[in-house]
């Protein structure tokens, strides 16, 4: 193989780019991102780079002279628009066409808007650097912030809004935040904090309409309530960015679906991060996972299996994590609850800053939520890679020592 | 090999820990302490994963 062109320049692309230079290939690689910058890390875009502690440039993996080594062909401001698998061609949107004997799909997924208009100045979704920039350059303004949608992105952006004394407003459709993803008590001790910080959290209802004059003036909720505001922030989930493979003959379900070796159904042709679609040997399920380790541990097994290469997943790297940092608290969070018939705090309780609580399912630990407490955290993660006995689990803790 | 980590940037996420568990703890304290900064061979591999698997990029490998 001599040509592989990865279509999607983030983490995930950037990091299969790194992996299949570590083994050893020397053909031509072409990293291909629709926005105008260079791969950069967008866990700070909501936190370090909204509240201004961080110049934006900080977030870039490389600077231009860390390219040299990797000897990639770096495509930027262009956008994939067609994938011939027939032909084996890949068509931007500025017309050129790239062959390739090998093809990465990494792009990643697309910050949702709400069935609202969005032609008004001061409305933003938060994905990218120039998101970001826009959003806090807004903040400067000192603005009357609404923010759509109490998952993790919103709560990090109305607590960063909240860290430079803004007045912050969350609206959030359902009753209690992130209990359809935990648990509604996690859920509740989360939403005190946000209203112990002074952000107005509304649950149970949804932006129906923007009004204003050009710029947004007023915020309709579908239970009658019209907020005064000036900046809009959605944080309502993202979309698999997979248009571009319409037609090409590649599956799509929820993205694009792969093997658990990211190979999807087409010769050469591998995906990993937000976009792909796996299945998980831990869990027994197909997941796509839209978290930072995950793009890392893809990149892995995608750069592998285009190479022919043994790609087994490792049993930690299907453990899903992610973690949240709002005003003083590190949430982690490891593994799949969605389906957890049980909740033990082994730490500390939800109304404390830290606590350590596991999660059961059929007597297995399937998941660890911890808050300022990365020692132990890290201790049950493990165990949940394991697929320890929950019992077991609960006991592990007193000879955990820290 | 010289594992350099900057603390400005680490956030204790501990991944490094369950990389190479011989090299990095997090203690009590919540901070993250390198047990051994110049691995031995047998161990070099697992501190290259663990500076490629740290979310913040707070480890890097120096040669030497």
């Amino acid at each position: 193989m001599h040509k592989v062109v990865i279509v999607g320049a983030s983490l995930a692309g950037l990091r299969t780019a790194e992996a299949l230079r570590k083994r050893g290939y020397d053909g031509r690689v072409w990293l291909v991102g629709d926005e105008a910058h260079a791969p950069y890390d967008r866990p700070p875009l909501s936190k370090q780079v909204l509240t201004g502690e961080w110049d934006p440039t900080r977030v870039f993996f490389r600077q231009k002279e860390g390219y040299a080594p990797l000897d990639l062909e770096l495509v930027l401001g262009k956008r994939a628009t067609q994938l011939d698998s027939r032909a084996r061609t890949v068509t931007l949107n500025d017309g050129t066409v790239l062959d390739y004997e090998g093809l990465v799909i990494a792009t990643g997924a697309a910050a949702r808007w709400p069935d609202v208009d969005r032609s008004l100045e001061g409305v933003h979704v938060l994905r990218s650097i120039d998101d970001a920039t826009a959003i806090r350059q807004a903040f400067g303004k000192r603005p009357r912030v609404l923010v759509l949608g109490a998952g993790f992105i919103g709560l990090e952006v109305a607590a960063s809004a909240r860290k430079l004394g803004l007045e912050v407003t969350i609206v959030e459709a359902d009753a209690i935040p992130l209990a359809a993803k935990f648990d509604a008590k996690i859920g509740e001790s989360v939403a005190a904090m946000h209203r112990a910080h002074g952000a107005d959290l509304r649950c149970g209802t949804r932006l129906v309409a923007l009004e204003g004059a050009g710029r947004v003036e007023r915020a309709r909720l579908s239970d009658g309530t019209i907020l005064e505001v000036d900046l809009v922030v959605a944080g309502i989930g993202v979309t698999p960015e997979v248009d571009w493979l319409r037609g090409s003959g590649v599956v799509l379900t929820n993205g694009v679906e792969c093997d658990a070796a990211c190979a999807t159904n087409l010769p050469g042709i591998v995906a990993a991060g937000d976009v792909c679609s796996a299945p998980n040997t831990l869990f027994g399920e197909t997941m796509r996972v839209e978290h930072w380790t995950n793009a890392i541990e893809q990149a892995q097994l995608a750069a592998a299996t285009l190479l022919g290469l043994p790609a087994e997943p490792n049993p930690m790297g299907q453990v899903p994590y992610f973690w949240s940092d709002q005003y003083d608290i590190k949430l982690q969070f490891a593994g799949r609850v969605s389906r957890a018939d049980e909740l033990v705090m082994v730490e500390g309780d939800l109304s404390a800053r830290t606590y350590v609580g596991l999660f059961g399912r059929a007597g297995v630990l399937c998941g660890v939520l911890a808050s300022n407490r990365p020692g132990p955290f890290i201790r049950f993660r493990k165990l949940v890679a394991e697929r320890a006995p929950f019992q077991s689990a609960i006991g592990a803790t007193a000879a955990g020592g820290s | 090999m010289k594992i350099v980590v900057d603390f400005d940037l680490c956030q204790s996420h501990a991944l490094c820990t369950e990389a190479a568990p011989e090299l990095f703890e997090i203690r009590d304290d919540g901070f993250l302490y390198v047990l051994n900064e110049t691995p031995p061979p047998e161990l070099q591999g697992k501190a290259e994963k663990a500076a490629l698997e740290c979310p913040t990029g707070a480890i890097s490998i120096q040669d030497g």
